[in-house]
């Protein structure tokens, strides 16, 4: 009797609970920029098929001291890839594997000592990194695949930002690198106007993210506020003129034999957005990310290499 | 070694493989995914779903020749698949055994006795084929009138045969006459009442019960996805089936009247092992005693796994080959051979004429019965969207044996088993649920159908799917269309700017597009113009916050008459609202009246493009009940259901 009354006053409650308690866990996501590299663009404009994205891209890192500028020996690496879509390279919605693997042994040629490859797609993850080629590819190349799962996310706030709070934000992967270089293709966004390197970080926030597009321009901006790369590369080798970001036919896509690596990703946008035909000011996310300072839209104003690649 | 260490052993390989089978019928390229295993292999070796089948269908499709193997094997062993083979024989003799651990020899032998009640399984098995076989009778019953000659010529015949018989074994000829006449006109006059029938149909339904379907559903549906965690990942994404509470129910029942009696599902309601009872009543080599030495011990029927009593007059259709009463007995008088018991034996199942034709008529009359409701004319319900390419309605419930393959290998988790939504006889049967699962119905994806065992799903190519190369003339496979709910989309009701659902559109040209419109915001008031600087208007009226109205999405215009058109804000402060550029220099002056709109894309789908895929449903962020839904309007698959001209 006696140890059946301590049993219910040790378990007694007078309150009800309490609603579901804030996420009072501060988690820090680091600024993976190198400050003497900041404000480099590099735009390389490929021979008439222009689809050697290896031997281009190297040559763009090279005009801005080369790989080992951006990673030095010991250093874990984070590819942040577009790999949204269930579909074949070829339809250009997503990184292209020959890209992806010539950036991860660029890496690792620098002395990176891992290489990760992540993002959350749209379509079923397993099947995103299939059927666009990039898991083979990078596993090839010597890099880890993370496919993203329930636990790897963790609450975030981004601070001074008004819609990434306290949301869930592929943490687990960016907790444990040195650098992040993000990846994307160039594409026609209807909702935003273009999908570049800015649009390409909404693959980091998990949950129910699609509500933020309705104010997809101050997502991007917050985004941008989030994640400070060591460099991107924006792949303008095909452009997805319309029908984006989803593409679907080789009709959609243009070839426009452009490969930008900058360390300013407003640049990068600002700059690709050309090959869209279009101008920063139709991309109204392009302002919000500088007004941020998250980079700077006119992209001739900083340290820029333009070459011809052979 | 002893056989029935050597019946143990195959049991646990089989019970091993169609683990291994069910569990590595995941999308996917390393050893332990599908990447060539034959994980239909044991449901292809059950004849029961090739019989149905082909009653159903009067085809065999493919793998399911393996039946013909096993049906060959029990004509000339007897039911060695019961004892030897199936995986959920093997579950319920392992429960059973754990039951009766340690009871008495006379319980024991009191439990495995034979009962009456193991004729129901006969009943189960014609009353499934009877419903199966309906398209067939309609088409026996179709000959009076179709060719009446070629009935009046069967008709013929038999008075002949009755004749020369009579004069041979003289039978008495006037009750054969009476037969052949009462047969005939019976043959007429209910081909009078069914001609042209729609409801007398074939529907497959042995699946329910049938012992390795069930066990693949129970399996796939209901265990497979409670051990998948973390620590263990077998399937491509974290599975989810609602409505598989019955399917568990039904399976742990199944399971847990082991207790009551030892397989007791394979010895009461197993259709398979009734249908191999009757293939096998006359097998070359049965189970049965010597000539003597028999002391009536009883130790044979202790541990009898069919419950077909060896020690007396054996029942060989109840016979699954254990061999238990092998290894019991203590004076080497039960054996395998090639005579019969020498105590006797039953090789008949112990049902009448008259239980079998009634169960029979039940069998073809009930799918008539469920087919009044109408579910697969004109009642179709359009929330059943069935995977891509999937047989119309009628076929398709010829064929599926609800195995749950489908739903197991889908990579997005979208395939769920069906309640009562395709009627009752279409339950469990595969559905579409685009709110589950990790995205909708992948536009390269084919998985469903190269695995469906029956071809209630063709196995259709990536070309066949997407109308490419082939098959560019018949356009893609359509599973349904989608419908935007304007009264819960966001900027058709809202006017929020969304269109996530155009975004992920997978068909190019996309088959959702927008028509842009800019509506008036809600505000307390009017805003009136107090001047301009360059982009700048400095306006007074109610307050615009700038992390609401300068987002890119907001515009302001002058009333219509001045023809211009709107102009994007990129800034709200204390200065006034910064424009991107400013149209109004000219027309606008002081007070005059300015309108904040919002630009909003309004999202439309295009029937001629869309195919149903549900990616813009799942993705809808209006997450409780969608703001854009398919149904199964304008799927190819039927063309009853056709929208466009």
């Amino acid at each position: 009797m006696a140890a059946a009354g301590a049993l219910g006053i040790g378990f007694y409650d007078g309150k009800a609970p309490a609603i579901l308690s804030d996420a009072t866990e501060t988690i820090k996501i680091p600024d993976f920029s190198i400050a003497e590299m900041s404000g480099k663009i590099c735009i390389a404009r490929g021979t008439a098929q222009g689809l050697d994205r290896a031997g281009t891209v190297r040559q763009a890192f090279d005009a801005l001291g080369g790989m080992k500028a951006f990673v030095k020996p010991g250093e874990r690496v984070l590819l942040k890839v577009n790999a949204a879509f269930a579909s074949p390279p070829a339809l250009g919605a997503t990184s292209h594997p020959d890209l992806v693997a010539a950036v991860i042994r660029m890496c690792l040629a620098a002395g990176a000592s891992r290489v990760i490859v992540t993002d959350n797609p749209i379509n079923d993850p397993a099947s995103c990194f299939a059927l666009t080629g990039i898991d083979a590819a990078a596993r090839l190349a010597g890099a880890e695949v993370v496919i993203p799962r329930g636990s790897l996310f963790q609450r975030f706030s981004v601070s001074g930002g008004r819609l990434i709070r306290d949301w869930p934000v592929l943490y687990a992967p960016l907790a444990r690198v040195d650098r992040i270089i993000g990846m994307a293709p160039v594409k026609d966004h209807h909702r935003s106007g273009a999908s570049m390197t800015l649009k390409n970080w909404y693959g980091l926030l998990g949950g129910r993210r699609n509500i933020f597009h309705q104010d997809i321009h101050t997502i991007i901006q917050e985004l941008a506020m989030m994640i400070k790369p060591t460099v991107v590369v924006l792949d303008g080798t095909q452009s997805m003129m319309s029908n984006g970001p989803t593409g679907g036919s080789l009709s959609d896509l243009k070839p426009t034999g452009t490969l930008i690596v900058s360390t300013d990703p407003v640049a990068a946008d600002a700059a690709g957005a050309t090959l869209l035909d279009r101008t920063a000011a139709d991309l109204p996310f392009i302002a919000k990310a500088e007004s941020v300072g998250a980079g700077t839209a006119d992209y001739r104003s900083l340290y820029l290499k333009e070459i011809q690649a052979s | 070694m002893r056989i029935v260490t050597a019946r143990r052993i195959s049991q646990m390989f089989f019970f091993l493989i169609f683990l291994w089978f069910c569990m590595v019928a995941t999308l996917g390229e390393r050893w332990w995914q599908l990447r060539g295993w034959p994980v239909n292999w044991l449901i292809q070796l059950d004849p029961l779903v090739g019989l149905g089948t082909l009653l159903a269908t009067g085809t065999l499709y493919a793998g399911l020749l393996w039946g013909l193997l096993t049906m060959v094997l029990t004509i000339l062993l007897g039911r060695f698949f019961c004892g030897w083979l199936c995986p959920f024989g093997t579950l319920h003799q392992v429960v059973g055994w754990l039951a009766n651990l340690g009871r008495r020899a006379s319980a024991m032998i009191a439990v495995n006795r034979y009962r009456r009640g193991q004729k129901v399984k006969y009943i189960l098995l014609v009353f499934l084929l009877g419903a199966a076989a309906g398209d067939l009778i309609s088409r026996l019953l179709g000959v009076p009138f179709q060719t009446p000659y070629l009935a009046a010529a069967i008709v013929v015949a038999f008075l002949l045969m009755g004749t020369v018989v009579h004069f041979t074994k003289t039978i008495p000829g006037v009750r054969w006459v009476t037969g052949v006449t009462v047969v005939a006109i019976g043959w007429v006059v209910l081909s009078l009442f069914t001609n042209g029938s729609r409801l007398l149909a074939a529907s497959l339904q042995t699946g329910l019960l049938d012992p390795i379907p069930l066990f693949c559903r129970s399996v796939n549906l209901t265990l497979l996805p409670l051990v998948d965690g973390r620590l263990v990942s077998i399937s491509a994404a974290s599975r989810l089936y609602p409505g598989t509470f019955a399917i568990g129910a039904i399976f742990w029942a199944a399971v847990f009247l082991n207790l009551l009696i030892p397989r007791f599902y394979c010895r009461f309601v197993c259709p398979l092992g009734a249908l191999f009872g009757v293939l096998g009543k006359n097998a070359l080599w049965r189970v049965g005693q010597k000539a003597d030495g028999c002391t009536a011990c009883g130790a044979c029927d202790r541990s009898c796994e069919g419950g077909c009593e060896p020690s007396s007059v054996i029942r060989t259709p109840e016979c699954v080959l254990c061999m238990n009463c092998l290894a019991d007995c203590r004076h080497d008088v039960m054996g395998y051979h090639l005579h019969a018991s020498a105590a006797g034996e039953v090789t008949v199942p112990d049902i009448s004429k008259r239980e079998l034709l009634a169960a029979l008529a039940a069998g073809v009359t009930a799918v008539p019965l469920v087919r009044l409701a109408g579910i697969t004319g004109d009642a179709w319900n359009p929330d059943v969207i069935r995977p891509p390419g999937s047989l119309p309605e009628e076929a398709f419930l010829q064929r599926c044996i609800k195995c749950g393959q489908c739903m197991r290998v889908c990579p997005t988790n979208v395939i769920h088993p069906t309640a009562l939504q395709a009627g009752i006889e279409g339950i469990w049967t595969p559905m579409l649920n685009f709110r589950m699962g990790t995205s909708g119905c992948q536009h390269g994806c084919i998985a469903c159908g190269n695995l469906c065992p029956t071809a209630a799903i063709r196995p259709i190519s990536i070309d066949e799917r997407l109308g490419k190369g082939n098959f560019e003339s018949g356009g893609p496979i359509r599973i349904g269309m989608a419908f935007v709910d304007r009264g819960r989309c966001l900027p058709w009701a809202m006017d929020r700017p969304c269109i996530v659902c155009q975004e992920n559109c997978p068909v190019s040209p996309k088959a959702i597009f927008t028509r842009d419109e800019y509506r008036p915001v809600r505000l307390g008031g009017d805003i009136r113009l107090q001047g301009m600087q360059g982009n700048r208007l400095l306006i007074e009226g109610p307050v615009l916050p700038s992390g609401q109205f300068a987002t890119g999405d907001y515009f302001v215009a002058l009333d219509s008459r001045h023809g211009l058109p709107p102009a994007r804000i990129t800034d709200i402060g204390a200065s006034g609202v910064t424009l991107a550029d400013n149209p109004f220099t000219a027309a606008a002056g002081k007070g005059d009246r300015i309108n904040l709109l919002v630009r909003l894309q309004l999202p439309y789908v295009d029937p001629a493009r869309c195919i149903g895929c549900g990616v813009c449903e799942h993705e809808c962020p209006v997450k409780g009940r969608r703001a854009i839904r398919v149904t199964a309007e304008n799927e190819t698959r039927e063309r009853r259901h056709r929208l466009l001209l």
